[in-house]
Order: structure tokens, then C-alpha cells, then sequence
């Protein structure tokens, strides 16, 4: 083969794999802006001009609650969870990783096992406790777990970062009488900003995604977040609504677009070296 | 914890002991305390979120249980319900069986071959990389699922497209035997997560291996077979394990592709919104706590299988190997 031909193989096949991963982004927006009369009958896939109208009808929100108050609360359980999951996710993994105790081999073959439980074994014993506690329909149930360290997969992802890094610091800083909370503060803590980057990215993008946990606890429709609304105006609305539906689901995903593009090397970086899933 | 550690040096009679050693058995006691400080957090949600809720739900599920009246012990009922008198259950089981068994190769398979094609690609991999990579981070939610439902909807792009070339299957979503593959697709359109991790393997695959088959006259597709296979088969595991554990549990997109009722004729009535629907739709808590830990069992066996077969398989390389 001739080898320009040769170099040019490759690129064209990646390119022609990216238009068709693209195509459903790519309908999603340009549906977004069609006029009511095209999104059902054209079958072009970009609109004869753009319609903004769609927007304007998804901004008033579902079951009188604007846009602006659904991202918010989204934010706000997004923002819970992310500072949750630094926060005691580090704690562990920094004992896990650096010191010894007593049953730490026990723990962390637990902690590893949890991993592969399935949420669906907890999940009904972990809704009668919050019901108990009259959680249910607040965003308690959502956040709390977040601050116990409960997604083993950070807590893992973590401690193989803290593992890595070198020990001297750390030994200096406790020649220097620091103990062992100043040294994961003051030490530790700083040098693992990679790996709790990444931690704190994966888990706003899988709070804003989650779906079956919001489902189950909130009810209130002006504590929904961006999700359930989309679910709800699904519900409401017949195929006629199609922009109106698409235009809210450009808004819904585009903070993680928005995130993908300001933090892919982390995300990608993370995935790479961690194994951990999208 | 102010014990002391149990380990043998430790054992030694106190008049022999000498300085270095009194040393270390002090500093492990002062380390021992800090560690369950830090471990706080972890080891409350362990227990009250994890391991007692665990207890409790193998309990509800051999009782009859709405949230409401206190739980009332059938004994194995549900579970003779479940395996013996209701086909609901097999269909959901022979669905998600079906899905797991497609999606995990096929998504796998695309993602090992993405991976190869961006490997030899030069300049614009990093590119392609993260922009093959960003469907795994929106596949998950809800306006994705509303997408592929709409393409694949009765007159959406697909039915167009494949009428275009003289198939005329109609609607996916609406149909019992393609529903399913609907999800199939959308799996396989993640395949970005793994196909990351097999890039990040192919590329600490030394070169002197290639080098070396090649010289033994391997062409492409041997140097493939015999080199490419065996030391990235470790990934291939990785891979593989989670993939089927995550495919077991697969929910948002069943949810709304069907309309949250599994249909059409509970074709796509995957388990885990079997389970949804008996538990927190019908109050069959009971019930869905013991499909939860089939759920379970299934998931362990299956993963203890494919780490069986692994052995026959899964090559490890020396230290210096890979």
C-alpha cells in the first residue's frame, strides 16, 4: 500500500466512528431547535431555522417550578455529595494507605468487596432507616451516605494514589513532630489534588446523572431535581411537546458537557490509571 | 486502642527487651488510635449503611413486608413464589441475561478495537481519545435514554435510515424482540470507559516484544494473536469483571426507554426494574429484598466463574514483562 494511503486509513475510520458517536449529540441539539411543525414530519436532521422558542417553553420548568430552581437544587445535592466524598473518602483511604492497625487487612478486603455489591441488596433496608428518621423527600438520603465514605470505588481510587506517593515528606514531617492529622492535612492532602480531583468530578457527573436514588426518595416536585423534572414533563406531555422536552434535555446535560470539557484530562487520566467506569 | 499489637516480636519477655524494639511497640499504640479516627466516618457507613442494611434485607426477604405493618415471616415463600410461580421473574431474568451476554462482548469488542485504531493513530489521538470517551459520561442520563428512544422510535432516524437501504422493520423501541437491543446500543455507544483502560494496556506493552516478533517473521495479525492478546489479557479481565457486574444492574435507560414499564410484553423487563416495580411500586418489600439477593448471588457466581476460567486464560507476565 501506498504508504500517504496507508497513514490516512486510520484517521478517516476514527473520523467516520466519531460522526456516528456524534449523530445522537448532534440530533439532540439540532431537535432542540426545530420548530413544532419539523420535529415530528422533516426528517432533515438541522432545522430550517433556528427556533428558540423551545427554550423559552423549558425555562417555565414542570409542575410550576422554574428551570432555575430545579439546577439549583441539582447543585445543591451535586454539591453536598462532591464535598462528602472528599472529604471522608480521603479520611479512609489516607488510614488505609499509610498507617497501621489492627484488622486493616479485614477492613480493606471488606471495603474492596463492596465494590462489586449491588445497590439493590441495601437499598430497601437503607430506605426504611431514612423513613424512620422522616428523611424521605428531603435530600438527606442523598448526601449523608456521601459523608460515610460509602462509595468504596473513591475510597480504592484514592488509596492506590496515596500508595504512589512518596513517603520522605511525610516521614520529615513527622521527624518534625507533626502527627498523624497535621501530616494528612498539611502533607498528604495537598499532594493527592490529583486523585481527588478526579474524585470530586466522577461524582458531580454520577450525582447529576443519577436517577434511581432521586426517584425513590424525592417526591415534592419543587425538590425535584433536573432529571426527575425531565421524567415528570415526559410523563405530562405528548409527542407534540418533543422540543420543549429535547430543549430541557440540552440544559440538563450540558453542565457535564461544560465539566467534560474544562476537566477531560483529569477524567480521562483517572479512568486510565484507576479502571474506574463513566 | 490501647492494646498492644499481638505480633511475635512484641511477645518477647520484658527484661529481654531491648531499646529499638520498645520503640516501635510504643509508636504502634500511638498510631493505632488515630487510624479508627480517620476511619470514623468509613466504618459508620459501613456498618448503619451497609453491612446492617445487608442483615436486615436477607431477613425481609423471607418475610411478607409493605413498609407499613411491622414484616411477617413467611419462610421461604417468596423465594418458591419467585423460582417456581411467577414467569414474570424468568422473563425478567432471561432479559437481562440476554442483554448482559450481547452487551458486555460487543461493547468490549469495540472498545479493544477503538483502542488498537487509536494506538498506531499519531497526531489527533488524545483528541479521538476524550471525544470517544465522552458518551461514557452522558450515557447515563435521562436525555440520552430519551434520545435513543425517539431515534429509534416508529418513523425516528433509525426506521428512516435502515427503510432507506430497503429494511423495513418499523419501530425498535415499540417492537418485542428489538426493544432490548435499543439498550444493547446504547451500552455499546459507552464503550469509551473501557476502551481508555485498553489504551492505557496497550501502550505499557514494551515494544521490544513487537520488535522481537517481528524479526521471528510474525505479520500483523500474528503479532496481534501472540503478543497483543496475552499481555493485555489481564485488562481484558478487569474489563470484563466489571462490565458484567455493572450490566446486571443496569436501570436508567430500561426505565425510559420502555416508559418505566419494561414493555413491550415486559420484553425489556430487566431486573432491576423488575424489582422497582415489586418493591417500591406494588410494597412487595419482602419480595424485592429476595430478588436482591438472587441479584447478588448470581452476580458473586458469575464473577467466581469468569475468575475460574481466567486461569486458562489471563496471562501474567513477570515483573519485568509488562
Amino acid at each position: 500500500m501506498n504508504p500517504a494511503v496507508k497513514r490516512w486509513v486510520p484517521h478517516t475510520i476514527a473520523l467516520v466512528c466519531l460522526l456516528v458517536l456524534l449523530y445522537p449529540l448532534l440530533w439532540l441539539l439540532a431537535t432542540s431547535l426545530k420548530p413544532a411543525d419539523e420535529v415530528v414530519t422533516s426528517l432533515h436532521l438541522w432545522p430550517s431555522h433556528l427556533d428558540w422558542s423551545n427554550y423559552t417553553t423549558a425555562l417555565d420548568g414542570v409542575s410550576g417550578v422554574s428551570v432555575t430552581r430545579l439546577l439549583g437544587n441539582t447543585l445543591l445535592i451535586a454539591g453536598g455529595a462532591v464535598v462528602g466524598n472528599v472529604l471522608s473518602c480521603s479520611l479512609a483511604a489516607y488510614a488505609f494507605a499509610r498507617l497501621r492497625f489492627r484488622m486493616r487487612g479485614p477492613m480493606f478486603t471488606f471495603m474492596v468487596a463492596t465494590l462489586m455489591l449491588p445497590q439493590h441488596v441495601i437499598l430497601i433496608p437503607q430506605y426504611i432507616i431514612f423513613n424512620r428518621l422522616g428523611m424521605v423527600d428531603t435530600y438527606w438520603p442523598l448526601i449523608l451516605p456521601k459523608f460515610l465514605a460509602t462509595d468504596a470505588f473513591f475510597v480504592f481510587l484514592i488509596v492506590q494514589f496515596m500508595r504512589n506517593l512518596p513517603r520522605e515528606l511525610e516521614e520529615s514531617a513527622r521527624i518534625d513532630g507533626c502527627g498523624a492529622f497535621r501530616t494528612y492535612w498539611a502533607i498528604t492532602l495537598p499532594l493527592s489534588r490529583p486523585a481527588l480531583i478526579t474524585t470530586a468530578i466522577f461524582t458531580f457527573i454520577w450525582t447529576w446523572n443519577d436517577f434511581f436514588t432521586q426517584l425513590i426518595y424525592l417526591f415534592a416536585p419543587e425538590k425535584f431535581t433536573i432529571t426527575l423534572a425531565l421524567r415528570s414533563f415526559v410523563d405530562q406531555s405528548s409527542t407534540s411537546a418533543y422540543g420543549p422536552m429535547f430543549a430541557m434535555s440540552v440544559i440538563s446535560v450540558l453542565p457535564i458537557v461544560l465539566f467534560f470539557f474544562v476537566f477531560q484530562r483529569y477524567l480521562v487520566q483517572g479512568m486510565a490509571t484507576s479502571g474506574l467506569k463513566g | 486502642m490501647s492494646t498492644v499489637s499481638t505480633r511475635a516480636p512484641a511477645r518477647a519477655p520484658r527484661t529481654t527487651q531491648s531499646r529499638p524494639e520498645a520503640g516501635r511497640r510504643r509508636r504502634r499504640r500511638e498510631q493505632q488510635w488515630p487510624a479508627y479516627v480517620f476511619l470514623s466516618p468509613w466504618m459508620i457507613g459501613a456498618v448503619v449503611l451497609t453491612l446492617a442494611p445487608m442483615a436486615v434485607s436477607l431477613y425481609l426477604s423471607f418475610t411478607d413486608y409493605n413498609l407499613f405493618d411491622p414484616p411477617h415471616w413467611i419462610g421461604l415463600r417468596n423465594y418458591t413464589e419467585m423460582l417456581t410461580d411467577d414467569p414474570r421473574y424468568w422473563r425478567s431474568v432471561g432479559t437481562t441475561m440476554l442483554y448482559v451476554v450481547i452487551a458486555v462482548p460487543l461493547k468490549l469488542g469495540v472498545a479493544l478495537g477503538a483502542a488498537m485504531l487509536l494506538k498506531n493513530l499519531g497526531r489527533g489521538r488524545a483528541f479521538y481519545r476524550s471525544a470517544f470517551y465522552a458518551p461514557s459520561l452522558l450515557g447515563a442520563s435521562m436525555s440520552i435514554a430519551l434520545v435513543w428512544k425517539a431515534l429509534f422510535n416508529d418513523g425516528g432516524s433509525v426506521s428512516g435510515l435502515l427503510g432507506a437501504v430497503g429494511i423495513h422493520a418499523g419501530g425498535w423501541v415499540g417492537n418485542p424482540h428489538l426493544a432490548v437491543y435499543v439498550v444493547v446500543l446504547l451500552t455499546v455507544w459507552q464503550f469509551g470507559a473501557p476502551m481508555v483502560i485498553f489504551l492505557a494496556g496497550l501502550q505499557q506493552i514494551s515494544p521490544d516484544l513487537y520488535e522481537a516478533a517481528s524479526l521471528d517473521g510474525a505479520g500483523r495479525w500474528r503479532q496481534f494473536v501472540s503478543v497483543t492478546v496475552p499481555m493485555l489479557s489481564p485488562v481484558v479481565f478487569f474489563n470484563l469483571v466489571l462490565e458484567t457486574i455493572q450490566s446486571f444492574q443496569v436501570f436508567t435507560p430500561a426505565f425510559v426507554i420502555t416508559g418505566g414499564k419494561g414493555g413491550p410484553a415486559d420484553s425489556t423487563n430487566f431486573y432491576t426494574l423488575y424489582l422497582y416495580e415489586r418493591g417500591f411500586t406494588a410494597s412487595h418489600m419482602g419480595y424485592a429484598s429476595a430478588m436482591a439477593w438472587l441479584l447478588l448471588i448470581a452476580i458473586a457466581l458469575v464473577t467466581l466463574i469468569l475468575f475460574r476460567t481466567s486461569r486458562s486464560w489471563v496471562f501474567y507476565a513477570g515483573e519485568d514483562g509488562r
